[in-house]
């Protein structure tokens, strides 16, 4: 993981002084850029600007002072990086330029790996998704959707069943999937870079 | 003609063809040379992303490595969808803030021996194209029948202003760009409050609720200001409101009937295209009474006759998993 790769962060917090923050500097290791999840001032900015907040168990603001607090089961079973819809509100309005939902993509992974969602609708609808693209470098709405609601809503599907109708009569899902050309070539790269996490 | 590297994305050949369509019925018109970038692969949408950081990055950078190759005069890839857009800007910042992370990625494509040297492509989405390099004027100029009589609301969604990497767009909560391409037609443009809001993204297969919400307020807004449909630049947006927008009324108990098009829809329109050309009639929520205000009529997509065959259990039809297929080998 990138983690242990020479941290780059934004702020040299010792964990010799604080043994909880361990967990803070974890996350914002294995963030895709600079986190800048040290920088967090708990000013609430986040919260107060997210439109799904009202559905998570904690804000993103509550969150980061948890992460700080070194409280891993805590944060990792919560529900609040699910919840996130991935809107960028609290980007472009956190003082603190906090990479707020790439660090709810790192807390999902690593909720994933430790086994530690609660419900698993939201995992699975990620793993099945990745599943058909490293299957065929494209995704497939019509297997997706099928295998997802068969087993997470079947309740919903009857009503639902006119707008799939719908979909496939005005051709706006396909029956079949495409499978690209260098399908080889991807799993070779996907393989690789799997492997490149493993790291430690 | 301006030549770019095009990465069209799932969705273009799928749930929004009426997008694809009518760019194609658009893009000669503006002068607009895509080519195609060969065999790109999915971006990984809002979902690798939150599995493994490296895979997620790698696929992303398949596309990035294909498009350096293919790159013949022209840098500038762009990409229709919003989340395509997002994940190949976002892959190329992060790779050059984060080294590390560029060289992971680097390794892993060296297994389909490919490269691709962040900071070597420009990512663009569609919008910012016409707007920016096109230009207003220039679209202004092509207009033969202006959309005079037409009330829209003009949505972007999220990802398109947001986070803007490169300080591309007016504003990132309200950006008023599509606003100003309505108006070039000749629509009457709301100034709409929501037009960055989120639109559920992946929610309505996750947590319904939170999705339905989400979708009332905007439709709730749109029903507000008396638009007759919105407009969206973002295939994600255009199928949570339209495709969702009959569960998102029993659920409320509302009754809205809003449709929701693609901007290169109303762009054909305004250029005298035929409706049909332009994808028109593939949307759930009907687009005949909007389209009654400017004097036309939508068609029957090619194909809607045909009632496709009903599985026993669920009604609907059953693809080929994956593991089926693995299993029949
Ligand atoms: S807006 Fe930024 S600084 Fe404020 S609480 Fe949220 S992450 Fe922290
Ligand atoms: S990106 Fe996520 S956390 Fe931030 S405002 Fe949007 S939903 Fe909330």
């Amino acid at each position: 993981m990138l983690a242990n790769t020479a941290p780059q962060t934004t702020n040299p917090l010792s964990t010799v002084i604080n043994p909880n923050l361990r967990f803070l500097e974890e996350v914002s290791g294995a963030t895709a850029g600079i986190s800048r999840l040290e920088m967090c001032i708990q000013c609430g900015t986040c919260g107060g600007s997210c439109p799904s907040s009202t559905d998570m168990e904690y804000t993103p603001r509550s969150i980061f002072a948890m992460l700080r607090a070194g409280l891993r089961e805590e944060v990792l079973s919560s529900n609040t990086p699910w919840i996130c819809v991935s809107c960028y509100h609290c980007v472009v309005r956190c003082p603190q330029e906090v990479h707020i939902p790439d660090v709810m993509y790192t807390l999902k992974s690593m909720a994933i790996r430790a086994k530690l969602y609660k419900d698993a609708t939201a995992p699975d609808f990620s793993m099945t998704f990745v599943d058909m693209v490293e299957t065929y470098g494209r995704s497939f709405e019509l297997g997706l959707a099928t295998r997802h609601y068969l087993k997470h809503f079947p309740l919903r599907l009857p009503s639902m069943a006119p707008m799939g109708l719908g979909l496939l009569s005005k051709q706006r899902m396909e029956i079949t999937p495409h499978r690209i050309e260098g399908i080889n070539q991807l799993k070779a790269i996907l393989q690789l870079a799997k492997e490149l996490e493993a790291i430690e | 003609m301006t030549s770019y590297l095009f990465y069209p994305g799932c969705s273009m050949e799928t749930s929004a063809k009426a997008y694809y369509e009518s760019l194609i019925a658009v893009k000669k018109t503006l002068g607009l040379d895509l080519v195609e970038i060969d065999d790109w692969n999915c971006c990984g949408a809002t979902e690798y992303l939150g599995i493994n950081l490296i895979p997620a990055y790698a696929l992303i950078s398949r596309n990035l490595a294909l498009a350096t190759q293919q790159a013949n005069g022209s840098r500038t890839v762009v990409a229709p969808c919003s989340a395509c857009y997002l994940n190949l800007a976002k892959a190329d910042h992060y790779m050059l803030e984060r080294p590390e992370l560029g060289e992971k990625v680097n390794l892993a494509l060296q297994a389909g021996n490919l490269f691709y040297k962040p900071g070597s492509l420009e990512i663009r989405h569609l919008l910012d194209i016409l707007i920016n390099d096109v230009g207003l004027e220039e679209i202004k100029s092509k207009v033969k029948k202006p959309l005079r009589g037409i009330k829209v609301a003009p949505y972007l969604g999220c990802m398109v202003p947001r986070p803007d990497y490169k300080k591309r767009w007016s504003d990132h909560e309200h950006p008023d760009e599509l606003d100003r391409l309505l108006s070039a037609l000749g629509a009457e443009a709301i100034d709409f409050p929501l037009k960055t809001h989120c639109c559920g993204g992946h929610m309505p297969q996750i947590s319904p609720s939170t999705a339905f919400e989400l979708i009332r307020r905007l439709l709730h807004g749109a029903d507000l200001y008396e638009a007759d449909l919105l407009v969206t630049v973002c295939p994600m947006c255009q199928m949570n409101l339209d495709a969702f927008q009959a569960e998102t009324n029993r659920y409320f108990h509302t009754n809205y009937k809003i449709p929701i098009i693609f901007f290169t829809q109303l762009m054909g329109l305004a250029f005298g295209e035929d409706p049909k050309e332009l994808g028109f009639g593939r949307e759930l929520v009907s687009t005949e009474f909007a389209l009654s205000r400017i004097g036309l009529e939508i068609p029957e997509p090619d194909g809607s006759k045909v009632q496709p065959k009903r599985a026993k259990k669920t009604g609907l039809p059953m693809p080929t998993m994956p593991a089926d297929e693995e299993a029949h080998k």
